[in-house]
């Protein structure tokens, strides 16, 4: 006996009172929803995302899109997810891929964090009338400075800085591939942070030509698989990355479908045309710290030591302590990606169950440089689920020097969160290499609404700290008193190393 | 809030107590009667070469020995007694001020450049987060704090300010807002030679606290003020930096003047900020710290708390109010006030 089909997710409808018959929603549904039989539009609900691609470009509104009600015997345990899972598994024998972040309601620590302001005693600081610096540089620093006074007060600095990266405001764009996403969407991306000057990272899809006016705006990935990598490529970056580890898929690789490597993608990643793109998991020249601080090394002896080299792991509960024999290489900072980092394709199981919370990991990460007396050493960079500035501001107070923003900037671009990347069909040209889809997407437009969103987030964290009573973004980072918990257990407070609203 | 002022005689004149008691009490609105002190250098010339340590005993008892066990430890007491204290109506007395007059053994703390200093530190913060009931305020050469929790010129009578002779003094009228007022609150905050008084609240204290405890500190006075001795000890002594570039440390030029300096300056003051981030302060502040060779005075970046300076002859004085330098000094000329963040240092020129 079959075991059948399951429930469709979602129930569209269309309002045909309003509807003009435009066939508008039928050309911009990629997953075919929609189509024409004797002029009249019909539906297949069972193949729609809730991209909302339909919705946003109905000249009537006359789509709806409900979630459809549960039909199954209701249980606590045996959530209907579950049930359907474990149904697609007995059909198929295969692994659950997934798209963009865990989608596990887990309590958000952000969410039960509090900012302080000030009140009389200490004055809040105006940022439209007060100079606000959030001008960050990420790079390792001196733990002292050597200088010479000269009888005539002439001052001599002995101590030379090795090269930082200069952001204007710490929120840069995370690692999303070529291959993962267009061109055009990485253009996008590639434009906002030029003006709003920060930087992106090119993912380990390579540096396509396209890019090259961007590259310094760049950072470069140098992910297992080493797709893209010549000494070109890390030439044209204004910093380089080393990929240990993704927090949407801690321990596990990557793998670009053949399907996606097109002329171009094949071109700049540097792999035969329609082969699949799988990189390994582990990097098979690295197997300990030291091996990790070769490749450290041997990145900046290629680069003539003119260049940040940064290294990206997944949160996990032991980052803490890799964090610190990475601030001992010669990285100059370390990517903290936590497991409601994004992702364009993955095991469901890895996404939803592999990983710790960004806010924990940065916090614990941040306490034990302090306590080895390193954390000048090494900027950290916090990614993974970071949603509005307000967490931005959290992430920072927890010990973050700048952070990663990634399905934010996708969401600035469109994306309606469907979680379909994997299938490269994405209506709004974004994750996906298809021409006519990729088309939608106009890099000009796109750039801009990302540019906003960078420069939203920057004002709205300079009233933050204005209110805080804070001028400069140094005097946030690992500013854990301006934070207080709320909700929070005392052991979670403890690794947070913040106080309860209240005390 | 808080009331503050610094005098320093250029010639190592000394001045008793007396007029540095009036001027504080002049600023009794800037305070609340819960803290008050003082700080002066030159006071013990009989043990010049000795340690003075300052300390607040709950009892003559337990945290006594136990301190004494420390100190046996790490030095030789080459004196001790009770600091004197007169009775006053409106004191209450919480604990008992004693002193130590103590040598270390520099032996001990192999691999230091300053190893008495660092003993005498050590020694400082395994008092103060160790020994229950008992609290080092003062441990510097010659020098020593005096404070309590009361109004100014209470806290002067208790101690008899006048009966000390210094030729720089500090002082410091409280207003206690987010900490506790007890005795180990009151200004100055003292730490080996640095006595810093302070009116307002540093906003980065969670920074700067996590930045001199990953030195070696321990911030166990509930307030922020502690932080900015430890950071002057930390950057001026152990780091070898001179005060106006520590105080670049703390209260830097913003980014667009850096951006427009001379290279050679933009370098240097590049490189202070990205070293001394985490040593950044923030929030609204005025700050006088002493050493046995000078005072400084500055605010902050944005000048949220005031700082007048006033002259006359080889005295330099630095106060958040003008009437309390001229109570102090009626001939006082050169009065002026700093600009935001700029240090103004009266240094001894003997």
């Amino acid at each position: 006996m079959s075991l059948g089909s399951v429930p469709l997710k979602y129930k569209v409808t269309i309002d045909r009172e309003q509807c003009m018959h435009c066939m508008r929603c039928i050309d911009n549904c990629s997953y075919g929803v929609y189509h024409k039989e004797d002029d009249r539009i019909i539906i297949d609900s069972r193949k729609c995302t809730a991209c909302h691609h339909c919705i946003s470009m109905c000249p009537r509104d006359a789509i709806s899109l409900k979630e459809r009600p549960v039909d199954y015997r209701s249980h606590p345990l045996w959530t209907a997810e579950a049930r359907e899972d474990i149904i697609n598994q007995a059909r198929t024998g295969k692994i659950i891929l997934a798209g963009m972040g865990n989608a596990k309601p887990y309590p958000v620590i952000f969410d039960r964090l509090v900012l302080d302001a000030c009140q009389v005693t200490n004055p809040s600081i105006d940022p439209l009338r007060e100079p606000m610096e959030l001008r960050t540089y990420l790079g390792k620093k001196p733990s002292r400075l050597e200088i010479d006074k000269k009888d005539n007060g002439d001052i001599e600095l002995k101590t030379k800085l090795t090269p930082n990266l200069k952001l204007e405001t710490p929120i840069m764009i995370g690692h999303m591939s070529y291959g993962a996403i267009s061109l055009n969407a990485q253009l996008s991306l590639a434009k906002a942070v030029e003006k709003t000057g920060t930087f992106m990272g090119t993912g380990e899809g390579g540096l396509h030509e396209a890019i090259y006016p961007y590259q310094k705006n760049m950072i470069v990935q140098v992910a297992s698989g080493r797709f893209g990598v010549d000494i070109n490529y890390l030439e044209r970056g204004a910093a380089i990355e080393i990929k240990i580890g993704q927090g949407a898929k801690p321990g596990i690789g990557g793998h670009l479908p053949g399907e996606k490597v097109c002329q171009d993608v094949s071109c700049t990643r540097m792999i035969p045309l329609g082969s699949d793109a799988i990189s390994p998991a582990p990097h098979h020249d690295i197997y300990s710290i030291e091996d990790l601080a070769q490749l450290v090394r041997s990145l900046k002896e290629a680069t003539e030591w003119k260049k940040p080299v940064f290294v990206k792991i997944a949160a996990v509960h032991n980052a803490a302590a890799i964090s610190a024999g990475i601030a001992r290489s010669s990285a100059d900072a370390v990517v903290i990606d936590g497991f409601r980092g994004g992702s364009g394709a993955t095991p469901k199981v890895f996404r939803d169950n592999v990983g710790i919370p960004i806010e924990a990991a940065v916090a614990s990460v941040d306490q034990k440089l302090k306590d080895q007396g390193i954390r000048n050493k090494i900027s950290v960079i916090a990614s993974g689920g970071i949603r509005n500035s307000a967490d931005i501001a959290k992430s920072i107070a927890l010990g973050a020097d700048a952070v990663y923003i990634g399905t934010g900037a996708l969401i600035a671009m469109g994306c309606r969160v469907c979680g379909q990347c994997y299938r490269g069909m994405c209506p709004w040209g974004i994750a996906t290499q298809r021409p006519d889809l990729v088309e939608r997407l106009d890099p000009e437009v796109e750039s801009e609404h990302v540019a906003n969103l960078i420069r939203s987030w920057t004002l709205e964290l300079s009233e933050l700290m204005g209110a805080a009573g804070i001028n400069s973004i140094e005097s946030l980072r690992s500013n854990r008193s301006r934070l207080r918990g709320y909700m929070l257990d005392e052991g979670t407070l403890d690794v947070l190393q913040v106080k309860p609203v209240g005390a | 809030m808080c009331g503050i002022i610094g005098v320093i005689d250029r010639k190592r004149a000394l001045m008793d107590g007396s007029s540095i008691r009036d001027a504080l009490s002049l600023m009794n609105e800037r305070g609340s009667g819960e803290g008050a002190g003082y700080a002066a250098y030159g006071i013990y010339p009989d043990y010049q070469d000795c340690y003075a340590i300052h300390v607040f005993f709950d009892n003559l008892v337990e945290p006594k020995s136990r301190v004494e066990e420390m100190l046996h430890k790490w030095g030789r007491i080459v004196h001790q007694e009770a600091i004197p204290t007169y009775e006053q109506d409106g004191l209450k007395k919480s604990h008992i001020p004693w002193r130590y007059f103590f040598k270390p053994y520099s032996d001990l703390m192999a691999g230091s450049t300053t190893p008495e200093d660092d003993v005498m530190k050590y020694i400082v913060m395994e008092t103060n987060s160790n020994i229950q009931g008992a609290l080092i305020f003062s441990s510097g050469k010659n020098m020593g704090v005096f404070k309590a929790s009361g109004w100014p010129e209470d806290v002067a009578n208790f101690y008899r300010i006048e009966d000390y002779k210094g030729y720089i003094w500090l002082a410091h009228n409280r207003y206690p807002t987010n900490t506790p007022g007890w005795w180990g609150g009151a200004h100055p905050f003292n730490l080996l030679d640095w006595a810093v008084v302070h009116n307002g609240e540093i906003t980065s204290y969670g920074t700067n606290r996590r930045y001199v405890e990953s030195n070696g500190y321990t911030c166990s006075m509930f307030t922020d003020t502690e932080v900015v001795a430890y950071l002057f000890d930390l950057l001026g002594r152990r780091h070898g930096l001179p005060e106006d570039i520590v105080v670049k440390a703390l209260a830097p030029p913003f980014w667009d003047e850096i951006d427009n300096m001379p290279e050679k300056e933009q370098e240097l003051n590049h490189a202070i900020r990205l070293t001394y981030g985490p040593a950044l302060m923030n929030g609204p502040f005025a700050i006088v710290v002493a050493t046995h060779e000078g005072i400084v005075g500055f605010t902050d970046r944005i000048k949220l708390r005031p700082l007048v300076i006033g002259e006359n002859g080889n005295r330099l004085y630095i106060s958040s109010e003008e009437a309390a330098i001229r109570v102090m000094d009626p001939e006082v000329q050169n009065i002026h006030m700093p600009r935001a963040g700029e240090p103004v240092i009266g240094r001894l020129n003997i």
